[in-house]
């Protein structure tokens, strides 16, 4: 007696061969769930003690990132304003204002504010701020338009593959050191050249390759190998 | 196959991803404070920061501040002054020092003096060290932010700033000449409002044209 129709050879043919399919599209989905927001964070607007806007501050006043991240240029952490930074100017303007009430009871009663981190790198990744800095990597080519954020997020993915991508090529993204914190700073162009020791430059790799140069950088077999980043 | 993957994921953890150990200025539960950053014992010298050189870090002598630098005054450290100052004093004290910053702006009660008013003009080198480390009226101290080496820097570069706003064609060394006629302003030193218009023609027209 025939059990199974006709049909069934074809169907069992198709589901051995669909299986690599089905494999693989499990294993894409599992590599585009990681590299998602929902496991990187990047664009999350993280809860925080005061809706701290860096849009305000930095695009709207000018305020320089170094006025608060004092030991960005020489530390491995950029540094969280202590609660006397805000009152520097907040003792004298909105001083009522009910947004700032925990920056003022922080400020009376000396705890800190407790901010959430947002850009937080897993603590087997070793990193450091000033190196970054001192070698003209921008602030906003890590952390992207801070100066339009009006709640702070993280732009990249802080994933390895993020770091290496620069790590491997650095020329594609260093700038003049001057240019370092110039949030607006726009790579160089035809119509915009970027000047660097009276030299206008106007494609991106012939001023990175001249900066790699010029700020001793490591080769990239050093800034690759796996000890510079896991210590 | 489902289990498999069930069996082999329930092995993924994330312990070496967070570790024991604390993150500059990240939470401690186990102090009072809630700070895992702990302040030095009180006496405690770091390597390379003890203050011999009383001058270099009061800008004072005795009790009155001094006028003179710790340290020669160079082209790069007017340029380090001018970078200092434009981060942290111009907010506030305006780029050319006017006391018309764009935080005042915002809405300050009192605004800070122009570094241009004949006291501070007259005030010694040392008298805005010590105001940068201590502050000063309602302004706060910026010890914290600002090294030593560095608030000397701006103190040179304010002093430049004064000279600057006062400087005549006189000051021009010999054989140079000024690019462009500056701006001629209302009250000295005034940056942030906008020059007078000039009505009459070209002002330099009476003097003699540098060939």
């Amino acid at each position: 007696m025939q059990i199974f129709h006709r049909s069934t050879n074809t169907l069992s043919r198709a589901t051995i061969y669909g299986a690599i399919f089905v494999v693989a599209a499990l294993f894409w989905a599992a590599a585009e769930i990681q590299r998602s927001p929902y496991v990187t964070y990047a664009g999350v607007r993280r809860p925080q003690p005061v809706p701290f806007s860096h849009q305000h501050h930095v695009a709207g006043l000018g305020i320089d990132c170094r006025y608060c991240h004092t030991s960005v240029e020489t530390s491995s952490f950029a540094g969280i304003p202590p609660t006397k930074t805000c009152m520097n100017c907040h003792a004298q303007i909105w001083t009522n204002a009910a947004l700032l009430e925990p920056v003022r009871e922080s400020y009376k009663s000396g705890k800190s504010l407790v901010w959430t981190r947002v850009n937080d790198l897993p603590d087997f990744a070793y990193f450091n701020h000033s190196i970054h800095i001192n070698k003209g990597v921008g602030c906003n080519t890590c952390h992207g338009p801070v100066d339009r954020m009006p709640l702070m997020y993280n732009q990249a993915s802080l994933q390895m593959e993020w770091c290496l991508e620069c790590h491997r090529a650095p020329e594609k993204h260093l700038r003049p050191r001057d240019q370092v914190f110039n949030m607006r700073y726009e790579e160089p162009s035809e119509s915009k050249p970027v000047e660097v020791d009276g030299k206008p430059y106007t494609d991106q790799v012939s001023l990175g390759t001249d900066l790699v140069k010029k700020y001793k950088l490591r080769t990239v077999t050093d800034i690759t190998s796996c000890s510079t980043c896991h210590r | 196959m489902l289990f498999t993957a069930f069996v082999a994921l329930a092995g993924c953890r994330q312990d070496m991803h967070d570790q024991p150990r604390f993150k500059p200025f990240a939470r401690s539960d186990f102090y009072t404070d809630l700070r895992s950053a702990r302040p030095p014992v009180e006496g405690t010298v770091a390597r390379g920061q003890l203050r011999e050189d009383s001058y270099l870090y009061t800008g004072k002598l005795g009790n009155d501040p001094g006028d003179y630098l710790p340290f020669p005054v160079t082209e790069e450290l007017l340029a380090r002054g001018q970078q200092r100052y434009d981060i942290y004093c111009a907010p506030c004290h305006s780029r050319v020092g006017d006391g018309n910053g764009v935080i005042v702006a915002r809405g300050f009660p009192r605004k800070p003096p122009s570094y241009h008013i004949e006291r501070l003009r007259q005030a010694p080198l040392g008298y805005f060290f010590d105001v940068i480390t201590n502050g000063y009226g309602s302004m706060t101290d910026y010890a914290t932010q600002i090294a030593p080496r560095d608030r000397w820097a701006i103190v040179a570069y304010i002093r430049a700033l004064q000279l600057s706003q006062a400087a005549t064609s006189a000051d021009v060394p010999a054989g140079q000449k000024v690019p462009s006629d500056p701006p001629q302003f209302e009250e000295l030193g005034s940056g942030a409002t906008p020059p007078v218009v000039e009505t009459k023609p070209a002002r330099h027209s009476a003097q003699e044209e540098p060939k």
